[in-house]
């Protein structure tokens, strides 16, 4: 029988949740790295072992942690206790926690500004790491999605990073700005047909993509529309919060934007509108079912001013065509005086026979649908502010 | 012998309880002092200090002898009670809401 984990990052640790197939009975293991944001953890598809974890702190900076034995135990990758610092011949060994932003000539575009929140220029300075994106094929290869924008890669299982400097170093950097939560490389999708494609979204600049590895990217959002720019069509500068995709059609593309639900059927070529009837079309995540690729849910939130479901009512919404056609799912969750959040890496779907969704709130719950979404159960109720969500279904 | 007393989150981060000591030899500087522990505890490496600028972290503060270090230069000799032991280096987390 299949087994579901899911691994919960919280402001004040993580939490791995643990079931059969029934996901019926829960067995709840945490708090792990107690009093530190889990940003995310994220186990990897070739190993499920193995899970790499984002711990972060406004006072002590990153942490990379990895567990080999599928959270049971963690350490950092990187030089050992007691061992020296540096080789031999002086060069400073990897450290599982510099993410030093690529300056050097070899990438040709050390760009250092970018827009701030007044419209000035403001040097990028790294934050933290908000997503991790194991590879598809590699245990020891990981992608980081950090703030400010920037992507990462480490080859030798955390214990150093490279940033693929890239992106950073596109011609549309300076115009980057942050969101209300920073300039965050949130989105990392990578495409399971083809090894060089990577889809990424930045707060607020956009999405991108890359078709040799990362060495180049080029924005893809036309056809998004956002009022709250100069230019409401620009190539860049949008708020885009999540973007998903099923593994068997990575050219068909979901997103959830500060405001709208975007589609996009040629690999983000050009996104059209599906928010359709939902009672509002602001949100953060969006996720795909795991075995209908047109199937798609979101959680739609008041405003960008509130934050909270309408009508204090939390409802996830479901489109089976992946267009504008929305039902409400809400047997099992709260229908009054509702006032969390669902941040945008808090949803997630297992692989099981009957598809299953979680996502967790700001109010620390963490609610799962068994089946599709048709009822909800809450797993926990009292965790801490719940940052992430991912599902590991171990066959 | 050094002693130093690390925030809560850095203890658990290192895997220590209570004071770390540390043996150094030649001058007792604050970034002597780090090196040394970074040396012994690798996992605190950017923790305290950025890796490459090796500035002290916004949020973070020393303090020897009951005086505040946190602005001086790395190179700042510290107290003969430092190096002696007699009495510890504190990093301290500052403190900030609540």
């Amino acid at each position: 029988m299949n087994q579901v984990r899911v691994l919960v990052g919280t402001k004040k640790g993580g939490f791995i949740l643990s079931s059969d197939e029934k996901r019926a009975k829960w067995n709840v293991s945490g708090p792990h790295f107690g009093g530190w944001s889990i940003y995310h953890m994220k186990g990897s598809p070739v190993d499920p072992n193995r899970i790499y974890v984002s711990q972060t702190s406004d006072w002590f900076g990153q942490i990379i942690q990895r567990s080999d034995d599928g959270g049971h135990s963690w350490h950092q990758p990187g030089t050992p206790a007691g061992e020296p610092t540096t080789t031999p011949d002086g060069m400073p060994k990897g450290e599982s926690n510099n993410f030093m932003y690529d300056t050097s000539p070899e990438t040709g575009k050390p760009l250092t500004t970018h827009q701030w929140y007044d419209g000035t220029q403001h040097p990028w300075e790294f934050k933290r790491v908000w997503h991790l994106e194991p590879s598809l094929h590699d245990p020891d290869t990981v992608y980081a999605g950090a703030e400010d924008a920037a992507i990462f890669k480490t080859t030798d299982g955390g214990k150093s990073w490279k940033e693929l400097a890239g992106l950073r170093g596109h011609e549309s950097g300076s115009q980057w700005c942050p969101g209300a939560g920073g300039m965050c490389l949130h989105s990392i999708l990578l495409d399971p047909q083809n090894a060089q494609r990577m889809y990424i979204a930045i707060s607020a600049a956009g999405a991108f993509r890359t078709d040799d590895g990362g060495q180049t990217w080029k924005p893809i959002n036309r056809g998004l529309k956002s009022k709250y720019i100069p230019n409401p069509e620009a190539e860049v500068g949008h708020c885009v919060h999540n973007i998903a995709m099923h593994p068997s059609r990575p050219d068909v593309l979901f997103m959830q934007k500060h405001w709208d639900i975007m589609r996009s059927d040629d690999a983000g070529e050009m996104w059209h509108k599906i928010s359709g009837n939902l009672p509002t079309d602001f949100g953060f995540p969006i996720v795909v079912h795991a075995h209908e690729p047109e199937t798609i849910y979101v959680v739609p939130i008041k405003s960008d001013s509130e934050h909270y479901p309408p009508d204090g009512k939390l409802r996830v919404y479901r489109s089976r065509k992946g267009t504008g056609e929305w039902e409400a799912l809400s047997n099992g969750l709260p229908q009054e005086n509702c006032y969390v959040n669902i941040l945008r890496d808090a949803m997630a779907v297992d692989t099981c026979d009957e598809c299953g969704i979680y996502f967790g709130t700001t109010g620390g719950q963490v609610y799962a649908s068994a089946d599709s979404g048709d009822h909800w159960q809450p797993i926990v109720r009292d965790l801490p502010s719940v940052l992430s969500v991912e599902v590991q279904t171990i066959r | 012998m050094i002693r130093i007393v690390l925030p809560y989150h850095l203890r658990t981060l290192a895997q220590v309880q209570g004071e770390v000591h540390l043996e150094m030899e030649g001058k007792v500087t604050i970034a002597a002092v780090l090196d040394a522990l970074e040396q012994q505890y690798p996992m605190l490496r950017g923790t305290i200090r950025h890796h490459q600028s090796k500035k002290r972290r916004a949020f973070l503060r020393f303090f020897a002898c009951e005086e505040d270090y946190s602005q001086q230069p790395p190179e700042t000799i510290l107290p003969e009670k430092i190096s002696s032991g007699q009495e510890p280096f504190l990093i301290v987390g500052a403190l900030a809401g609540g």
